[in-house]
């Protein structure tokens, strides 16, 4: 499937800044819109939907910036999130439903409820976390278009 | 059923894509105010019924092709929703009534057919 060369299976990739909740969906709706037209089914468009909505309010929650990248194979869609943050210690603790370190200030917006990266996991066929104290976060979600 | 019969029948009132009432339809519903819940567990085609009012709620239904979204207990919508809401075409729809009774109302309605 997906080799480690990804170059020429690049369709987009989209800056976002940390904080800036007003902003929040609008790269998952970019992502959605290059999706649609090339024939991959609604259901697997709004699982990537998601991903990408999850992961872009996770860079802009807790990271300064961050880039989502997307990648579409013949045979799945790739979503890889990097961001530059404070990084995740426990990544076995934050993968916990319910476990947040979200402030208040997000807490009001209807985010951090422990649920986004649970959800990401969830809608991925093949989900990878690594991540860095003090360095950023990098996040690989594999979805296949033919189950 | 379409989406301007549920708004008739609750007495709700459309701040947003009146226009695209008629011809919405709504396939189900679900309730709740935590983004990252409504995202995971809502289909396609369903009435959300919140009570968050900040414009990140258009975005989550215009993810995931949602009919519309009805506000709940008079919490009157940002303008930044409704600018938002309009660029998208998701119908915004408020009430006075409490999220318990709007989704009881709205779930006998979808029962009943």
């Amino acid at each position: 499937m997906s080799g480690d060369d990804l170059s020429e299976s690049l369709e987009g990739i989209y800056h976002i800044q940390g904080r800036d909740f007003v902003d929040a969906g609008i790269v998952s709706s970019e992502v959605k819109k290059s999706l649609q037209g090339k024939g991959i089914p609604e259901s697997i468009i709004r699982r990537i939907a998601v991903i990408t909505f999850e992961a872009e309010i996770n860079i802009i929650s807790y990271a300064q910036q961050g880039t989502i990248q997307l990648f579409i194979e013949p045979d799945a869609v790739i979503i890889e999130a990097n961001d530059m943050g404070p990084g995740i210690a426990d990544i076995d603790l934050a993968l916990q439903e319910g476990y947040s370190t979200a402030d208040d200030s997000i807490r009001e917006l209807g985010f951090g409820a422990g649920m986004g990266l649970c959800n990401i996991r969830k809608f991925s066929d093949i989900f990878e976390l690594t991540s860095e104290v003090g360095q950023g976060t990098h996040l690989k979600s594999i979805v296949k278009l033919n189950g | 059923m379409n989406l301007e019969t549920l708004v008739e029948a609750l007495g709700l009132k459309c701040k947003c894509c009146w226009e695209k009432l008629k011809n919405t339809q709504v396939r189900g519903g679900y309730a709740g105010d935590l983004l990252s819940d409504v995202m995971a567990n809502s289909s396609a085609g369903d009435i959300w019924v919140t009570r968050q009012v900040h414009q990140n709620i258009v975005a989550v239904a215009s993810l995931k092709d949602l009919a519309g979204i009805v506000v709940v207990q008079g919490a009157s919508p940002d303008k930044d929703t409704l600018e938002r809401a309009g660029k998208e075409g998701i119908p915004i729809l408020v009430t006075d009534m409490a999220k318990f009774e709007v989704v009881g109302r709205i779930y006998r309605l979808l029962s009943e057919g």
